[in-house]
């Protein structure tokens, strides 16, 4: 992305391990992006690709005695690792907010809306029990709660999903951060609560100008709402464009596969869906050269060995990549996946021998 | 809510009379001393066994005996008289009470004082030295008995017979209204003798709860929200981490108040549990029955308290 000094959030090199008992699960292994203001990244991946620990580094709560954390982040310039515990949480749900997956384990089951609400506005403003709830209130005015004014007095497990959703977004609201982090907000919702919950995100961003960062196993959900998106696969971003050319010229096999491995009104008729083979790998051995070879139908004997760096591609740098096929290659292998072929298809179409690396 | 008290209370009677009747069965059908035999002593003649058996109504059939001491016990609240020292039973557990109460009391409060704090520090810094020392600590007091500290604690304390005559030794109880003070002082080698083995396992149980509960999502809100790490631990993982806590004190509390019949025997406390002892001792029905239905009714009415501390506590509670 563009220039450095005018990124809200710049994350630079950041790794993060956890030291288990069966040795360091390295979460994060060199991940590096930036937000400008206003604007939404999609991070995308399948679970345990690292994501959501990419998230949690940036508030601060990964932090631990056996957590091992390099790199930079940057908020408006502010290194954030090193921050002070204190500097943190006060930051925390002021400068950054976030909003979790599952709004009914996420929302304490002990206290009402409006008091979980009046928490998080108190923890950053010195104003008295009266002004917080009137700022309750309004935050789940602002968030679109049907019947706020009663539903302020509500428990969480008094209200429905979408409606949990809201009251954890306006909590995420209450002090109006400059970054907003959705970790998976809509993947414990129903399918028509899904589109509300991530129409009502795209609204409240655009009105208060906030920049977002949207994570999502899906595709489709961040599509809708993220300029650029990033595809996270073992604790590595394996590629970032902006969202339009992520969907017109995807480079990497493995946004390939998250692509033809979900239904598409737009793909041609009859396209069979195809899985991505195989499991996540393990972060604590994890595969050498690429991390994706195991499972790429595309390898070669040499992607075994070579660990292929993120670098643009070539003609188009606001997109990157990290795959260590030829560029025309690429370019012949997704015509064919796009037109409804097989994995294997594709390959003998695009003249690669069949599984050469296996 | 009052509806659902009222509930639990009438099945709390219900169960009363099935605890009654069961003692009952236990008492006459199982083998044991016979009471007139202990009373007519050994040279008790046939004729003075039948006399006693008479007037003390055994030898009527045993419905009819159970149906008596039921009448007598609902119409005048009579739990009989002592087979042994023609007390009324009531009156023996009056006088019990108090001490009783003042032992379980006192140790519930000194268990939770020390378990509290030291399940909640060893939460929050899992394998730290501290919590290493705390929780090593809790493990030894949990595996040494009663009967043995108390012993150990009377020789090292004790102002009669310690090494470093300190506190009040065995028998020196004084009732509440009588001294205070005495009362107090007294009191305070039981309290933590007694308290010993329960603080260890509280203190155990809220470290594993709390450790629990500040791994939910709910709790990394907490945090997300920017709130202290003090009150993420206090407002929001503590009150869901004490919850069984709160069960198993009711429960304690109830069975302790039934008497703590070690406890009570060290250190010479006349409570409901020496009481129990005696009573099964000389084979004294009707003491016996009164100390049960006393324990019984102590347990019912703290499950009760614990039901209603649970719906208070979490909300999901009252409305299931």
């Amino acid at each position: 992305m563009s220039a450095g000094a005018e990124a809200l959030l710049r994350v630079e090199e950041l790794r993060v391990g956890f030291a288990t008992g069966d040795g360091v699960v390295q979460a994060l292994d060199g991940v590096s992006f930036a937000l400008e203001r206003g604007r939404t990244l999609g991070i995308v991946g399948e679970s345990g690709s690292g994501k959501s620990v990419a998230a949690l580094t940036v508030m601060g709560l990964t932090r631990g005695r056996r957590t091992h954390v390099e790199g930079q982040v940057l908020l408006d310039g502010e290194e954030l690792l090193g921050a002070t515990a204190e500097r943190l949480r006060a930051l925390r749900g002021e400068a950054v907010a976030m909003v979790f997956q599952d709004p009914l384990s996420a929302l304490h089951p002990f206290y009402r809306i409006g008091a979980q609400l009046s928490e998080a506005v108190r923890a950053h403003r010195d104003v008295d029990r009266a002004a917080a709830r009137r700022r309750a209130l309004e935050l789940l005015e602002l968030v679109r709660l049907p019947e706020a004014s009663q539903r302020i007095d509500a428990y969480p497990h008094e209200l429905s999903g979408g409606m949990r959703q809201r009251a954890m977004i306006a909590m995420a609201l209450a002090n109006e951060p400059r970054l907003l982090i959705a970790d998976e907000p809509t993947t414990a919702l129903d399918v028509t609560v899904q589109a509300q919950i991530l129409a009502l995100l795209r609204t409240l961003r655009d009105e208060l100008g906030m920049a977002m960062i949207l994570i999502s196993h899906d595709l489709g959900v961040v599509a809708e709402a993220a300029d650029e998106i990033a595809v996270m696969y073992a604790g590595r971003i394996v590629e970032q464009a902006p969202t339009q050319r992520l969907f017109a010229a995807p480079q990497h096999p493995y946004t390939w596969g998250l692509l033809t491995s979900t239904p598409r009104l737009d793909a041609p008729r009859g396209a069979a869906l195809v899985p991505i083979p195989g499991r996540p790998p393990s972060l604590i051995h994890p595969p050498s050269g690429c991390r994706f070879h195991p499972r790429c139908p595309y390898a070669r004997e040499e992607h075994r060995r070579v660990d292929p760096p993120l670098a643009p591609v070539p003609g188009t740098p606001a997109q990157q990549v990290a795959c260590l096929l030829p560029a025309d290659v690429r370019g012949a292998l997704w015509r064919r996946l796009a037109a409804g072929a097989t994995p294997d298809e594709a390959r003998s179409a695009a003249g690669l021998a069949p599984e050469p690396a296996a | 809510m009052l509806g659902y008290v009222v509930r639990r209370l009438l099945w709390g009677l219900l169960l009363l009379l099935l605890v009654s009747a069961l003692t009952f069965v236990i008492f006459y059908v199982l083998p044991s001393a016979d009471p007139a035999q202990l009373r007519a002593g050994r040279s008790g003649s046939l004729a003075t066994l039948a006399a006693i058996r008479h007037n003390l109504g055994l030898d009527r059939p045993l419905t009819v005996q159970y149906w008596t001491f039921l009448k007598r016990l609902v119409l005048h609240g009579d739990l009989g008289y002592s087979y042994y020292s023609d007390a009324s039973v009531r009156s023996l557990l009056f006088d019990r009470i108090g001490p009783t109460v003042s032992l379980a009391l006192g140790a519930v409060v000194v268990w939770l004082l020390v378990s509290i704090p030291i399940g909640m520090i060893s939460a929050v810094r899992p394998r730290s030295w501290l919590d290493r020392l705390t929780m090593g600590g809790a493990l030894l007091a949990l595996s040494l008995p009663v009967y043995w500290v108390g012993l150990v604690a009377l020789y090292l304390f004790s102002d009669d017979i310690g090494k470093w005559p300190l506190l009040p030794g065995a028998g020196s109880y004084v009732p509440l209204a009588q001294s205070p003070w005495e009362w107090f002082t007294s009191l305070i080698m039981p309290w933590l003798v007694l308290a010993s083995t329960y603080a260890a396992i509280y203190a155990r149980l809220l470290r594993g709860n709390l450790i629990e509960t500040l791994s939910e999502d709910y709790v990394r809100t907490a945090r997300a929200k920017g709130l202290s790490e003090r009150r993420v631990i206090l407002r929001h993982g503590l009150p869901p981490a004490a919850g069984p806590l709160m069960t198993l004190a009711g429960l304690d509390l109830g069975l302790l108040l039934g008497g703590a019949v070690l406890t009570e025997t060290i250190f010479g406390i006349p409570g409901i549990g020496r009481l129990n002892y005696e009573a099964i001792v000389h084979a004294d029905y009707p003491v016996i029955q009164g100390t049960v239905l006393l324990a019984a009714m102590f347990v019912i009415v703290a499950n009760i308290a614990v039901d209603i501390g649970y719906a208070y506590l979490d909300p999901r509670v009252r409305t299931a």
